[in-house]
């Protein structure tokens, strides 16, 4: 038992690599109530990242329910492999396959904005660069040697680390700039900034899709337990008035 | 209604314990939090009771069935908050009537019985929590069970052996899930009822302390009538004792200003419930909510925050033993206060201020301790964290000096207020 601590805690540090250091996380104002932004996000993950990675524990009707997306309308366009809509939102890829061709299965996304953080997903679809050194020729800034594919790459183009020439006191440098597209995606920059906020919109939904129902419970019961307050206050004062 | 009572003392009993016990009039808000973990404890049981019935305790199918509880079951979302915030809730009420009971020294004889069930109850608690923690068996679930079920191949000779007993199996599994799911659900639940039932009947004994630590029940025949009290209080007090004009019925005085901060309690409860369940982390922690992967270690462990200052205490000690006794030790002796404690002045108010810098580091200690077993290691912790531990233990240290002759003002003989 003891060993087999020993040997996890040898391990520690490999843990790191999923942390991805101390990037600085640019903020998602994602927005719950935006129907639109949701339903285009829903179809960028089925689209895109449904192929390897499932949400297995939510089921297509809930998400079209909550979506306003009708039922005919999102199983003929969000659904590509013939389940019912009460199903749960599950892919056809083998874990054991997908380990041998990624080193590890694709983990499942259902709750990865509620381990993640919408920030750091928002981050890391915009963080992508060409490396031709990795195994699928990109890397990542907050995900070092990630382990997946560019998935987005269709619609953001080829993102490179850019240089420009600058003059910086009198002297011509080459000085680095951030992550730059090729221009060769659909998208333009601004709005493939978009497309990737919907999506993390979409993945914070999925993630806890009672959240806009709590919260409206949660209004009326905070109103309720003020006025049971006041109530409760001055009832009491009431018995305690003789009491000196 | 005679009917019963003549067969069941359903008014006897109510009487006695609630609309004719005597509780001091004085009583603040410092008062309110035993009730208000007597309300948590029935949240826990009763929401734990539907947890249940949706919540399947394999390893295969606990982390889905509770997103099925989250997502499939109607407003399955609302209990499942409601126990997790709950858990985090009994250990904020908790803390504070312990830290009541030691200002206002309500573990002082003859309280020191009452005070020991308490400290039992805090124990079992604990256990509970942490079996409670494994079951959803997301990320910190597994790796936290793991750390605290390996302080256990500490002990010499029977250690190890020990460790695969309690986990049913060679590593964490679903054997451990499945036996820590019935401690939780019926043993340590049942253990904590009957505890807790202990704990109000050794305290309708000897009855309730109060801030000025003055007492309101004097030797039969030594009060003046106009000094006693003019409320109705059950014979079984009155026959024993003269009962001072400075107290109030617990029904429905104090119940009805226990309800006032109950009303508040249950504001902030609702807020975090409704709006922000994970606390930032600190009642859900993140990492949980992947499911548990016995091959890929979290970056941090750490222990849901109740536990932390304990965890501080633990890994404070280079030497692994050394540290589970460290920590041990850090609860017995709290459970040890009664006898620590020499001073016969019970309140904070009326004891010498040296006692109460000392009450308000240790708790300043506890709070700093459990940051930094809360937060991810670094050098300087260590360090902290060993002053602290001292800093900890010293505070019992110098009680025990202190509180031998100790210049204390006169307590007054009536209650102030």
């Amino acid at each position: 038992m003891k060993k087999l601590i020993f040997v996890l805690s040898l391990l520690l540090p490999m843990g790191a690599f999923a942390a991805g250091g101390n990037v600085h996380l640019d903020k998602a104002e994602y927005d719950l109530t935006d129907k639109a932004s949701l339903q285009t996000g829903a179809k960028l993950f089925m689209n895109y990242c449904l192929g390897c990675h499932q949400t297995q524990y939510q089921r297509y009707q809930r998400t079209f329910d909550d979506l306003d997306i009708p039922l005919e309308l999102g199983s003929a366009n969000l659904q590509f492999t013939g389940e019912k809509p009460g199903e749960h939102i599950k892919n056809a890829m083998p874990s054991e396959s997908a380990a041998k061709w990624f080193g590890a299965p694709p983990p499942d996304l259902t709750l990865v904005a509620r381990v993640r953080g919408a920030d750091w997903i928002y981050t890391y679809l915009r963080t992508f660069y060409a490396d031709e050194s990795t195994k699928f020729g990109v890397n990542n800034l907050v995900f070092p040697d990630v382990g997946m594919p560019h998935a987005l790459q269709e619609l953001q183009g080829v993102p490179r680390k850019t240089t420009e020439k600058m003059l910086v006191d009198g002297v011509m440098v080459d000085r680095y700039v951030g992550i730059k597209a090729d221009g060769s995606g659909e998208l333009s920059a601004a709005e493939y900034d978009t497309a990737v906020l919907d999506l993390v919109n979409y993945l914070v939904y999925i993630g806890e899709p009672s959240r806009l129902q709590s919260e409206a419970i949660g209004r009326w019961v905070m109103i309720f337990l003020l006025v049971l307050l006041v109530l409760i206050y001055l009832l009491k004062k009431d018995y305690w008035r003789d009491v000196h | 209604m005679d009917w019963v009572e003549y067969r069941l003392p359903i008014m006897r009993v109510a009487n006695m314990h609630a609309i004719q016990y005597p509780a001091p009039r004085n009583m603040n808000f410092w008062y309110m939090f035993g009730f208000l973990a007597t309300i948590v404890l029935v949240n826990q049981i009763v929401t734990g009771v539907w947890l249940t019935m949706s919540f399947t305790p394999t390893a295969e199918e606990a982390f889905a069935s509770v997103e099925y509880i989250m997502r499939d079951v109607e407003y399955g979302y609302i209990l499942r908050y409601m126990h997790s915030t709950g858990a985090s809730a009994f250990f904020i009420v908790v803390y504070l009537h312990m830290f009541r009971g030691m200002i206002y020294g309500s573990y002082q004889k003859p309280r020191e019985l009452l005070w020991l069930f308490g400290m039992f109850i805090y124990l079992a608690l604990m256990a509970e929590a942490f079996m409670g923690y494994v079951l959803p068996w997301g990320q910190m679930s597994y790796w936290g069970a793991q750390v605290i079920v390996s302080l256990f191949s500490a002990i010499p000779v029977i250690g190890p052996d020990l460790v695969i007993w309690i986990q049913g199996d060679y590593v964490i599994s679903g054997a451990t899930l499945n036996r820590f799911f019935a401690l939780h659900v019926i043993a340590l639940p049942l253990v904590i009822v009957i505890l807790v039932f202990l704990h109000i009947v050794a305290l309708h004994e000897v009855g309730s302390n109060n801030p000025d630590g003055t007492d309101v029940k004097r030797k039969k025949g030594s009060l003046k009538d106009s000094e006693k009290t003019n409320f109705k209080i059950h014979e079984y007090y009155t026959d024993k004792y003269d009962i001072v004009d400075d107290i109030v019925p617990f029904f429905p005085h104090i119940v009805l200003k226990d309800l006032v901060g109950f009303a508040f309690f249950l504001l902030a409860f609702c807020y975090i419930m409704f709006f922000n369940p994970e606390m930032g982390g600190y009642f859900l922690e993140h990492p949980n909510f992947e499911i548990a992967n016995p091959l890929k270690t979290p970056e941090h462990i750490f222990p849901v925050w109740y536990f932390t200052p304990f965890y501080a205490i633990l890994k404070a000690v280079p030497h692994k033993l050394g540290g589970v006794i460290a920590m041990f030790a850090a609860i017995i002796f709290l459970a040890l206060l009664p006898w620590l404690d020499r001073g016969k002045v019970k309140s904070w108010r009326y004891r010498c201020g040296l006692h109460r810098w000392n009450l308000m580091i240790f708790a300043a200690v506890f709070i700093f301790l459990g940051y930094l077993g809360g937060t991810p290691q670094e050098a300087w912790k260590i360090t902290a964290s060993q002053i602290l531990t001292i800093m900890y233990f010293g505070f019992f240290v110098l009680l025990f000096i202190y509180s031998k002759n100790e210049r204390t003002k006169p307590v007054p003989a009536r209650i102030t207020e």
